[in-house]
């Protein structure tokens, strides 16, 4: 017999060493989430994947299925916390989608219409961000970056690379790339390289291509990310 | 005096895209004055607001004359509605937040290309610009958000149906919309 945890009342089974999200997502159950990729070692930053395991607040990406685990996932309360997180987000950047090329197609966005999200609530940051539009096919809009590290891992564990970092603390935090200058164009980024095509925001984007599909038709205008995310996420199991 | 559902209506640091989508209800807008009247209002040119329903708020708050009318609208409406990605997030107007004031009035009116005759405008009558284009949750609380770059006559009717017949007001996910 297999071990089961249950997320909601509904009994789910699991494998030995799959997390909460692993397990979840294999059983067609969505848990909102940003800095989670199945093809990538979790990170639990971001904190939307925040779940009640037996009464406790952990992070469904990193937190191990155990037996005996009762999961609250979709409840009002965790989708109020959700919602204050991304709220977060987009007051810690500068966010502005009507003059996005990545509206539409943007993860963050996407979550943030899932959890009906209709303001930012907070006081805008209106932090200071630069552009580096140095490389000839991929920039980065620093303002739109929320410090996932999907670029850093991709670059490190699927292109073989260590194009990405982020550095510095708290409110300093910022992104950085592996050249003495600093500019994107003196790394070895190839516009091939998975970590030029992972960003869920508009903070990393190929030049050129940005109005290749128009505003209205793209993916989750009509579609919401908890759909998407299960059609196209699948987890990977230790081959 | 009617009965009817008194709303008002403002563009503050906006472009009047929102009062442009909000016309496009087209002949819904019939349907509308039947149990709405409009007070202060582009459409009805009145200067200042009385007692209202409902206030609808495009743009974020640029200069001093924005803060006074926005103030006023908050005084005289039971309900204050900020509409469009302008007045929810500062919006377009905002990206002069990342330059100085004093390096914006420069740009524009003294070493910009093309500037005949460089000067700062100083008439009495002109309102201040503030530091910042805000978003106007920022200086008044505002109950209600219709987000949208515009938002589209459907969000519109949708909200201003549910709010008039009682309904708590909700938008279904094809009427969120940031862009």
């Amino acid at each position: 017999m297999s071990k089961t945890i249950t997320i909601d009342g509904r009994t789910i089974p699991f494998e030995e060493g799959q997390t909460i999200m692993e397990a979840a997502t294999a059983a067609g159950i969505y848990i909102p989430h940003l800095c989670h990729h199945p093809e990538y070692t979790p990170h639990g930053s971001c904190k939307l994947c925040t779940v009640k395991v037996n009464g406790r607040v952990c992070s469904a990406c990193t937190f191990p299925a155990m037996e005996g685990q009762d999961v609250l996932n979709d409840t009002k309360e965790l989708r109020d916390d959700r919602r204050k997180i991304t709220q977060m987000l987009f007051v810690e950047g500068n966010h502005l989608c009507p003059g996005c090329e990545k509206s539409g197609n943007c993860r963050l966005q996407a979550v943030a219409y899932y959890l009906n999200m209709l303001d930012n609530h907070f006081p805008h940051f209106y932090a200071k961000r630069e552009i580096d539009a140095s490389h000839p096919d991929v920039m980065i809009d620093h303002n739109r970056c929320i410090f996932c590290t999907l670029c850093v891992r991709a670059s490190q564990q699927k292109d073989g690379k260590d194009v990405f970092a982020i550095s510095g603390r708290g409110i300093n935090k910022h992104l950085i790339v592996n050249a003495q200058s600093g500019l994107l164009k003196d790394t070895n980024l190839e516009v091939a390289d998975e970590a030029a095509h992972i960003c869920p925001t508009g903070a990393i984007l190929i030049k050129r291509t940005g109005f290749q599909v128009p505003i209205g038709q793209r993916i989750y205008d009509h579609q919401e990310i908890d759909q998407v995310s299960l059609e196209t996420e699948h987890p990977r199991h230790d081959e | 005096m009617t009965n009817k559902i008194r709303v008002a209506t403002t563009s503050l640091a906006g472009c009047f895209g929102c009062h442009m989508s909000f016309l496009d209800l087209d002949e819904r807008l019939v349907q509308l004055a039947e149990v709405v009247e409009f007070d202060r209002s582009p459409i009805t040119d009145i200067k200042h607001c009385t007692n209202c329903d409902i206030g609808l708020i495009e743009g974020g708050v640029c200069n001093s004359e924005n803060v006074h009318v926005l103030r006023e609208f908050r005084k005289n409406c039971k309900i204050l509605v900020a509409v469009g990605a302008c007045a929810i997030n500062g919006g377009l107007p905002a990206l002069r937040n990342f330059i100085p004031l004093e390096e914006c009035l420069a740009e524009a009116y003294l070493d910009g290309i093309g500037v005949e005759n460089p000067q700062i405008p100083s008439d009495p009558e002109l309102p201040l610009l503030l530091d910042k284009v805000y978003p106007i949750h920022e200086v008044v609380k505002i109950d209600y958000f219709l987000p949208g770059c515009p938002p589209s006559a459907d969000v519109f009717w949708k909200f201003l149906s549910d709010l008039i017949e009682g309904r708590d007001p909700s938008l279904p996910y094809e009427l969120v919309h940031y862009d």
